[in-house]
């Protein structure tokens, strides 16, 4: 059954109440951000229908939502995603010989998963953070500067935290 | 050293709370402006030239002056945060790093626009950021600068943070505000203009964060104080987030005095290229704007040293210049490919493109694959001829800017570099074994002299 706990829907209240009367519609991508946060990373058909019955609007309001903005997935990801900018300010250091290192390293192409469903592989474009390429978006948190080793090290820190 | 306006307290240990932010002055402008009316406000604005920080370079303080004032009509100031043209990281680090400056900043434009509820729209993969500014409301509310009745004048103020999920055409306003409102961020055709319909049909102004930060040192200083620095219509100071191969990638805030040469050169800036190589191209404002080869980027066609304000950049127009934009400053030595880089720039604006308009959702595509098959050897010359028939039938036929922004970097590309494209094309072994290299690019241009 796909339910938000009852602080989660205290959060959506929350939310709601940002936007005027009437326009709760609003909090429609902060409530999915939630949902795609508490449902495995990623947001399948009932977990839509479940938004769109949370801000009283139809179900296509949310997928034609879900499917515009890039964060949302559709489909299922790895445990841990890796997002690697390719945009030409990280290029210009290197950005391409890191996907290629995550390539050959997890044994995946661009947009796979691991066979362990641990780890996904996403190219995806400018971050915000071209100063400090070549980078990566995981989870909540950028990271930069990254060379070959911090690969290697970033794949055991994972590893090791899905162990546990 | 230039003058520090909005970085000035950027080094102080814990300038991102609330205590050590106050302790260095913090919160006087508001302390002020809400002593001053709302036109008064407007007015310091005007009086100091501030321009748009997000790309466009429009007068603040006109655009302040547009906002429609129907009776019983709320209005509402929205903060872009979204942050997405390649090279631009400046709006992060004032976020992370001072986001009570913006909160500042947010406070006496609201009061001065008469926004009871104001938004920041972020760019959803900021996330930790939007946790910094969620807990500087916090703290700006629990010390009385946002909520009811503030200072006891009677203005009721709320500000919110709102997250965005991934969509650079987001951060054009009207794509902005239907996001803003829960949809697909589909630009919306102008007129209406957001100053007299804007998110949820309100009166609305749109505004960069950089933009609303620079309010706080204008109220503190004075509109006509401001406006005494820099040079011309260049007003102020100006945050560049430098990248690309330079020595000291980051942020920096310049008057718009210093030549293009000492930015990147001197060790106060970006502190020269890495190992000792030459300089070949350069980005100065963004992704959207013209490339520069080296020669037309320190010097202007007319053989005159280049500023680093609005206008210089701007010099020779498309020609030979290109543009101050977001600030977003680029640099390339002598090894990289500026096909490549061109081909990166139209992946990312076809990926981005919302896909509206026939000439940018179908051009962008069509420009992506022609530049793939010249980067990878399998490109023609009339690839090139086609390329450029492609990117002029798109600029101005578009609903939103996106369509130019995604037009003009291989505009440029082709105008400065298409021997290198040629190159790409007539060797296509050699052209996957190495780059282009530096060639001609650096070289003086002959200046006529006039006799
Ligand atoms: C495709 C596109 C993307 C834009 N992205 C941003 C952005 O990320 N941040 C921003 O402040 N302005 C962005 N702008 C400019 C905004 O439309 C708008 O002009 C700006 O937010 C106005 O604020 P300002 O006058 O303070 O610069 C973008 C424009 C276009 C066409
Ligand atoms: S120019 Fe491109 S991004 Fe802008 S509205 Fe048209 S299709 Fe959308
Ligand atoms: S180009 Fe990679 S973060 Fe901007």
């Amino acid at each position: 059954m796909i339910k938000f706990s009852e602080d989660k829907l205290n959060k959506v209240e929350e939310l709601m109440a940002r936007y005027p009367e009437g326009k709760q519609k609003s909090a429609l991508i902060p409530v999915l951000h939630l949902a795609q946060d508490t449902f495995d990373g990623w947001l399948d058909v009932p977990v839509m229908d479940y938004v769109a019955e949370l801000l009283h609007i139809t179900p296509i309001e949310v997928y034609e939502v879900a499917s515009f903005y890039s964060m949302f997935n559709l489909k299922p990801v790895g445990k841990y995603l890796f997002e690697v900018c390719r945009t030409g300010p990280c290029m210009l250091n290197g950005s391409d010989d890191i996907i290629e290192y995550i390539k050959v390293k997890l044994g995946v192409q661009e947009g796979q998963t691991t066979a362990d469903g641990l780890f996904t592989l996403k190219p995806v474009e400018c971050l915000g953070a071209c100063g400090y390429a070549p980078m990566m978006q995981l989870g909540k948190t950028y990271r930069e500067h990254l060379t070959k080793e911090k690969i290697d090290s970033i794949v055991e820190e994972c590893t090791r935290a899905a162990a546990n | 050293m230039g003058v520090k306006l909005l970085l000035e307290h950027a080094h102080i240990e814990g300038i991102r709370f609330y205590d050590a932010y106050r302790k260095n002055g913090g919160y006087r402008s508001v302390e002020k402006a809400l002593k001053m009316t709302p036109e008064e406000i407007v007015e310091e604005v005007k009086k100091s030239g501030l321009r748009g920080r997000g790309g466009a370079g429009f007068p603040t303080g006109m655009k302040w002056g547009f906002l429609a004032k129907p009776e019983g009509v709320p209005r509402h100031l929205v903060c872009n945060a979204d942050e997405s043209e390649p090279g631009t990281f400046k709006d992060r680090y004032l976020m992370e790093f001072l986001p009570h400056l913006l909160i500042e900043g947010l406070i006496v434009s609201s009061f001065a626009l008469g926004s009871h509820h104001t938004y920041i729209y972020i760019r959803g993969e900021y996330v930790w950021v939007a946790e910094i500014l969620e807990q500087a409301i916090a703290e700006a509310k629990l010390n009385g600068w946002l909520g009811k009745n503030i200072l006891g004048t009677g203005f009721d103020c709320e500000i919110y943070v709102h997250r965005g999920a991934g969509a650079y055409i987001c951060g054009e306003e009207t794509a902005l505000i239907e996001s803003l409102e829960g949809k697909r961020g589909n630009p919306r055709i102008k007129p209406p203009f957001p100053a007299i319909q804007g998110v949820w049909m309100r009166p609305t102004v749109v505004n960069n964060v950089e933009t609303l930060a620079a309010v706080v040192p204008i109220i503190n200083m004075g509109g006509a104080e401001y406006a005494k620095i820099g040079i011309g219509k260049s007003t102020g100071t100006k945050l560049l987030s430098a990248c690309g191969n330079i020595n000291k990638p980051g942020i920096y805030e310049i008057d718009m005095t210093i030549s293009v040469e000492e930015f990147i050169y001197s060790d106060e800036y970006c502190g020269g290229i890495p190992k000792g190589k030459k300089l070949k191209a350069c980005i100065p404002g963004g992704s959207s704007v013209p490339i520069l080869p080296a020669n037309l980027l320190l010097k202007t066609a007319k053989g005159e040293t280049r500023i680093m304000s609005y206008e210089g950049l701007a010099d020779g127009g498309f020609t030979t210049g290109s543009m101050m934009g977001s600030g977003g400053f680029e640099v390339f030595d002598e090894d990289q490919c500026v096909v490549r880089h061109t081909m990166t720039l139209a992946r990312f604006y076809n990926h981005e493109s919302c896909g509206q308009c026939s000439p940018c959702r179908e051009g962008t595509g069509w420009m992506y694959k022609i530049l793939k098959n010249i980067e990878y050897g399998k490109g023609k010359i009339s690839d090139i001829d086609l390329l450029w028939d492609i990117q002029r039938k798109i600029e101005g036929n578009t609903i939103c800017p996106l369509g130019d922004a995604a037009a003009w970097p291989v505009a440029a590309a082709i105008r400065h570099f298409r021997d290198e494209f040629e190159w790409h094309v007539l060797n296509p072994a050699e052209s996957q074994e190495r780059n282009y290299g530096l060639a001609h690019y650096a070289d003086p241009i002959h200046v006529p002299v006039a006799i």
